[in-house]
């Protein structure tokens, strides 16, 4: 089992790095070409001046904010009319508001939250011209994101960050869109269907007609997995068979998943000049990966207490997976479970290929402490970058403190405006994660299970960490829900977005300091330890109370039978 | 290194009285009002307050419970010793400030129209206006900080140095600068009045003293704003874990939840921060610094390049005659007696230094000067020499190439050849003539102070480039910055370059600091990220520096630069701790708040408390005692090892935060086992 655990890390590592290491180089290329300022270029003639000049962090976020609440009124509009509008073939009605509201929020602020259920809620243009554009355009603005906030330790009395319009434009036609295309075709070739007719008829061997649901399910699954999106063209996500049809499929979706955060660590190096500084934070995060992988791995292949009285075979052996299989794909078994719940839940992709609900407690605890982390572990696609950074500003500042010397990363001065920014940044999580949690258990009986209270705190984890995964039995289809979550993930995106981008915004108008003998290093072990011990420091004490009475609760319940 | 700890007013920690006085500063701190300066200690003084009520009413309604009143009394006491240890700091300065304050009061001023104006008119110091001339006489107190625009005379400075040994204050010179409060001893001066009463330099240094005037600095702000961000998570954290709590079936007892509060926010430091800063700079205080802002001794912790004026801190102040080379065939006696003959008249230092030498070495005798009917000729600046007549025989000493026109060519390449080398070893050499025949050359040195180059070294390990600053020419500045282990030189400085110099340094991004005393250094210490002007310097250069050190000892900038360390490391040090302990808190607390609601979750009891109210109180206990445990390292600050910055982060990480982590979990069992033990409550 250990060596099994270790062997499918190792291979993970090594693909991911295979593929992370170019796109790392790409990206490197894209922020240097945002990086030059150009008054009159492409971008400019084809959509006026507004998308040729630098922008300040206020008119960048202004611009960010426009652009995907544009996006995201439109899809409203097609979810809400829908029925109107042609690329129906299963004549999928008109949404409600109130869903086609968390809808469009969901994919525009990169959650993929799905809040319906049936495969046949959706007709084929709002999956392709609603999700399947915000799937690339959330993301673009995510990558656009990260550029800036970088750009603020890079740039020296400058305030400007860039443009978002030409950074977001660049992401989605040099990045997203090549990545896609070819993850598309692998997955066609595995077994994914691509297509335009909605669906087929089978005979079924008991004489029965059965209709299964088809359509443009390849590129859906693509950009899916690089864009940390998550959302599935089916329900049951990564688990139905025409998402991931095979381990190699699982295996290589896994690989995507992690490659452009990964590729924004490698490339942050090369955006600020410092290779070392990429290491620090690469190493820190496949160290926080291993520190949380292990428990899920662990106490999903353990039996369950549960069913010991059963005459159910739990032992792992050659011919049974054994462990906790409750929920779980036999082709994936525990391991490729496991791994992929660790993952897209430390990525912020929340794509799924099990039923997270049907997790141990402890097993499930993971994903979850993901999400209540801040998907600040790789994350999501350039946020997990900008977490990272956050949290890297607040460990300098201790840094700093520790080694006698004012604070100072990449040569810039951590003042207090930029700890005030940082420290609302990190409060906006705890505030969107346990409020809403308990505005909406209040409304239920008390004396309830531990198991209800871990779904609604999973619930709003992933909104406000903009993941998108959940535990199936919560009920999010209601009016309240819908929206209470829609405005959780708003906040999850742009609330955090906008004081970190006014971080960035501070720092580059500061005049960089060049390190000195007395200047402490940000790359090195000790520097990793204390960025580690500050990310799960805070994230524990913040959540452990609530964590406690909800799967803790639950395990010790389940184990002291 | 030298640690001159003059102040003899200073307590120690557990001084009776002082502890008195302290605990009467704690109380009245507990005004809502002061409390609220500091968030933290605000939070939990309301927490107290909060829980005060509760328990108040559970008295009345006749339902006390033994452990809510324990928890409240325990939390006004976290209060208490927050606002203590700032108490402590603050009156270890106050028994100073009043010695200082007498110095200010009962001050009388004559007061005169013109500067050369016998008749004055008396009024009391605290009317005096900027730009009013006085005259002070021997015994009279200087009214009010000044230069000194007329006369000469020595001055007791030691109601702010400490030191008793008097100094002079002359008109016109570097010197010029004087201190109300200070008494003068000798002479009469005139002093034009430099501030408006009540800004002086001697208030600045009470108000500094006393903490009384204290702003945050930049970074202590920064610090208290993340610990405020700390406090209000916490605060949501406990707020809505009792929901979620009554939502799994059993409502927390609200007294319990604001422990859980008090016990997570970071007491520790906020209850020490304040102390920290106030002892910070008392320290600087006791090394005789006053520092105009608590920026500028931040700033000094940080600083990358160091810059020192060679005259004075690397080197003793002359230059001094370390040999006689003879040319010619001239024997060594002869050339030492004609330097000794040349010299017994030159009063300036070089002069009397060879005159030392040649009795030293030759055995010679300055009484030779009554065996002859001797001329002597001054130093004069046109011909750059100096010397004696003596019946036939002159003997000349001074500049090479003075003395070369004066002989013409015999021994002119050979002398030429002696004076290329000297020079090239940074030394000045003179050459000595008789009549109008070269004998030889005087080689005079800079004479680098003894203990310097250690003090250079241990700078370099801090990561600090030491620049010297010297009038000298290139090739005298780099031997004798080698000698010494300065890192760099600026030779043939002129105010101008000196600038030109720290804006370079500053344009690449790094921090610099300089000492300076004269009116030509002002500029430059103004543009300095820390300027250290030396008390003995003029006003326009006091005025311009953000600190002054009241020894006039440019070296001490080593020390400058170890207090800004400490202050930070303090602060980083115990917010560290602070937020370390919190695991364990939780371990002890959150056990004891569930356990009603889930008994399993005596599982999570991992440190085996006695019972649910033992092990809440023991937290909070413990919690209070950790803060007044760390008064003594707030006060006299955390170690500071010179070295590199990365060695003290993985130091002080292991000391604080893997001591954080662990130390709270032995305090608390200790407590729990003390309270268990005494029959729990």
């Amino acid at each position: 089992m250990f060596a099994q655990v270790l062997a499918q890390l190792a291979l993970l590592a090594i693909a991911v790095a295979a593929v992370a290491l170019p796109l790392s180089f790409l990206l490197a290329a894209q922020f240097d070409k945002g990086n030059v300022p150009v008054a009159k270029g492409f971008w400019s003639s084809l959509f006026g001046p507004a998308f040729g000049t630098e922008q300040n962090w206020k008119s960048y976020l202004l611009s960010a904010l426009v652009f995907n609440l544009t996006g995201a009124g439109l899809l409203f509009l097609i979810l809400l009319f829908q029925d109107h509008l042609p690329f129906n073939p299963l004549h999928a009605d008109g949404l409600s508001p109130a869903q086609a509201f968390n809808i469009a929020i969901s994919f525009m602020t990169n959650t993929d939250w799905q809040a319906y259920t049936g495969d046949e809620t959706l007709s084929l243009l709002s999956r392709m011209a609603g999700l399947g554009a915000q799937n690339f355009l959330s993301a673009a603005t995510g990558i656009a994101l990260a550029f800036a906030v970088v750009r603020g330790f890079v740039r020296e009395k400058n305030p400007s960050l860039g443009n978002f319009y030409r950074d977001a434009g660049r992401a989605v036609i040099f990045i997203l869109l090549p990545l896609s295309v070819v993850a598309a075709l692998f997955l066609v070739h595995e077994g994914v269907p691509q297509t335009l007719a909605a669906s087929v008829q089978a005979s079924a061997i008991d004489g029965g007609i059965q209709t299964i649901v088809t359509g443009p399910v390849a590129s859906q699954v693509a950009i899916k997995v690089i864009g940390s999106n998550g959302g599935g063209y089916f329900t049951a996500n990564g688990a139905h068979p025409f998402e991931n049809p095979t381990p190699l499929s699982n295996f290589v979706q896994m690989v995507l998943i992690f490659a452009l955060p990964a590729a924004f660590l490698l490339a942050f190096g090369r955006m600020v000049k410092d290779r070392r500084q990429s290491r620090s934070l690469l190493a820190a995060s496949v160290v926080m990966f291993a520190i949380l992988f292990v428990p899920c791995a662990h106490y999903e292949s353990k039996a369950n207490p549960a069913l010991s009285g059963l005459a159910i075979d739990q032992q792992v052996s050659e011919a049974n997976p054994g462990g906790n299989m409750e929920g779980k794909e036999t082709r994936f078994g525990i391991l490729g479970s496991t791994l992929w719940a660790t993952a897209t839940t430390a990525t912020s992709n929340g794509a799924t290929n099990a039923a997270l609900d049907s997790y141990m407690p402890l097993g499930g605890l993971i994903p979850l402490f993901n999400m209540l982390l801040g998907e600040v572990v790789f994350g999501g696609v350039g946020c997990g970058l900008i977490a990272i950074l956050v949290y890297t500003v607040l460990t300098v500042f201790i840094a700093g403190l520790l080694a006698g010397r004012t604070p100072e990363y990449l040569g810039k001065k951590i003042e207090a405006r930029e700890i005030t920014l940082a420290v609302v940044a990190v409060l906006l999580h705890p505030l969107c994660v346990l409020i809403p949690s308990l505005a909406s258990l209040a409304a239920m009986p008390p004396g309830g299970e531990p198991h209800s209270l871990t779904q609604t705190l999973y619930a709003y984890a992933s909104a406000s960490a903009n993941n998108g995964s959940s535990f199936a039995s919560f009920d999010a289809n209601t009016v309240y829900q819908n929206i209470a979550l829609g405005l959780v993930m708003l906040a999850g995106r742009f609330g955090y977005a906008a004081p970190v981008l006014a971080i960035a915004g501070s720092l580059s108008s500061k005049r960089a300091i060049l390190p000195s003998g007395g200047t402490f290093p940000t790359h090195g072990t000790v520097f990793v330890i204390l960025l580690i011990g500050v990310i799960f420091l805070l994230g524990g004490l913040t959540f452990l109370p609530a964590v406690a009475l909800g799967p803790i609760a639950e395990h010790l319940s389940l184990y002291s039978r | 290194m030298s640690k001159k700890a003059k102040r003899k007013t200073r307590s120690s920690l557990i001084d009776p009285n002082l502890l008195r006085m302290a605990a009467r500063g704690a109380i009245v701190k507990l005004r809502p009002a002061t409390l609220a300066q500091n968030p933290i200690m605000f939070a939990a003084g309301v927490a107290a307050a909060f829980s005060s009520v509760i328990a108040l009413r559970n008295v009345v309604t006749g339902t006390p419970i033994s452990a809510e009143i324990h928890i409240t009394a325990w939390l006004w006491l976290t209060v208490f010793f927050g606002n203590f240890a700032e108490a402590v700091a603050e009156s270890r300065g106050k028994a100073q400030a009043d010695s200082l304050r007498k110095a200010r009061t009962e001050t009388m001023a004559k007061r005169i129209k013109n500067i050369d104006d016998t008749e004055f008119e008396l009024i009391p110091a605290s009317k005096l206006e900027v730009g009013n001339l006085v005259a002070v006489e021997a015994g009279e107190v200087i009214p009010g900080d000044g230069d000194v625009i007329k006369g000469i005379a020595t001055v007791d400075e030691s109601t702010i140095t400490g030191e008793s040994a008097p100094v002079i204050r002359e008109s016109g010179s570097d010197r010029s600068a004087v201190t109300g409060g200070t008494r003068v001893l000798s002479d009469r001066i005139v002093v034009e009045i430099g501030t408006a009463p009540g800004e002086s330099f001697l208030d600045r240094m009470i108000g500094l003293v006393e903490g009384a005037k204290r702003q945050k600095t930049p970074n202590e702000t920064a610090l208290t704003i993340l610990l405020s961000g700390l406090a209000l998570i916490f605060l949501i954290v406990c707020v809505t874990l009792e929901g979620f709590a009554a939502y799994s079936g059993r409502l927390l007892p609200v007294v319990y939840l604001i422990a859980l509060f008090v016990a997570l926010i970071p007491t520790t430091i906020g209850g020490l921060l304040s102390a920290i800063g106030i002892a910070g700079m008392d320290r600087l205080v006791m090394f005789n610094v006053i520092a105009k802002s608590g920026r500028a001794v931040e700033a000094a912790g940080d600083i990358d390049t160091l810059l020192l004026d060679k005259t004075g801190t690397v080197t003793f102040g002359n230059r001094m005659a370390a040999e006689f080379i003879p040319i010619g065939g001239i024997r060594e006696i002869q050339l030492a007696e004609a330097c000794l003959l040349s010299s017994l008249s030159d009063d300036t230092p070089e002069g009397k230094s060879i005159v030392r030498l040649a009795e030293d070495k030759y055995g010679m005798s300055s009484s030779i000067a009554t065996k002859y009917q001797m001329t002597f000729i001054p130093f004069n600046a046109q011909n750059r020499m100096s010397g004696v007549d003596i019946a036939q025989v002159s003997i000349r000493k001074g500049a090479p190439d003075s003395i070369l026109s004066l002989c013409g060519n015999g021994n002119a390449r050979e002398a030429s050849g002696i004076v290329g080398r000297i020079a090239k070893t940074g030394g000045t050499p003179l050459l000595v003539s008789r009549n109008k025949r070269v004998l030889g050359a005087i080689h005079l040195k800079d004479i680098v102070k003894p203990a310097i180059h250690e003090r250079f070294a241990m700078l370099r390990k801090m990561g600090i480039r030491t620049i010297m600053i010297t009038g000298d020419n290139p090739i005298t500045a780099a031997a004798i910055s080698a000698e010494a282990g300065v890192d760099d030189f600026l030779a043939e400085a002129s105010p101008e370059k000196k600038l030109e110099l720290i804006r370079g340094e500053q344009a690449k991004g790094k921090l610099v600091a300089m000492c300076g005393d004269g009116s030509n250094d002002a500029p430059a210490l103004a543009q300095a990220d820390v300027g250290v002007a030396m008390n003995t310097g003029t006003t326009a250069a006091r005025e311009a520096g953000n600190m002054i050190d009241l020894d006039s000892d440019p070296t001490k900038l080593i020390e400058i630069v170890m207090i800004g360390k400490q202050l930070l490391m303090s602060r980083g040090t115990l917010t560290t701790f602070s937020l370390a302990n919190d695991v364990a808190k939780y371990f002890a607390i959150l056990p004891a708040l569930f356990v009603g609601i889930y008994p399993q979750m005596a599982a999570l009891n991992i440190m085996h408390l006695g019972s649910p109210e033992s092990a809440i109180l023991s937290a909070i206990v413990f919690n209070a005692l950790i803060l007044i445990a760390l008064v003594p390292l707030a006060l006299q600050g955390a170690r500071f090892v010179p070295g590199p910055a990365g060695a003290a982060l993985g130091r002080n990480l292991l000391v604080y935060g893997a001591g954080g982590l662990i130390a709270p979990f032995i305090g608390i069992k200790s407590i729990d086992v003390l309270i268990n033990a005494f029959g729990g409550i």
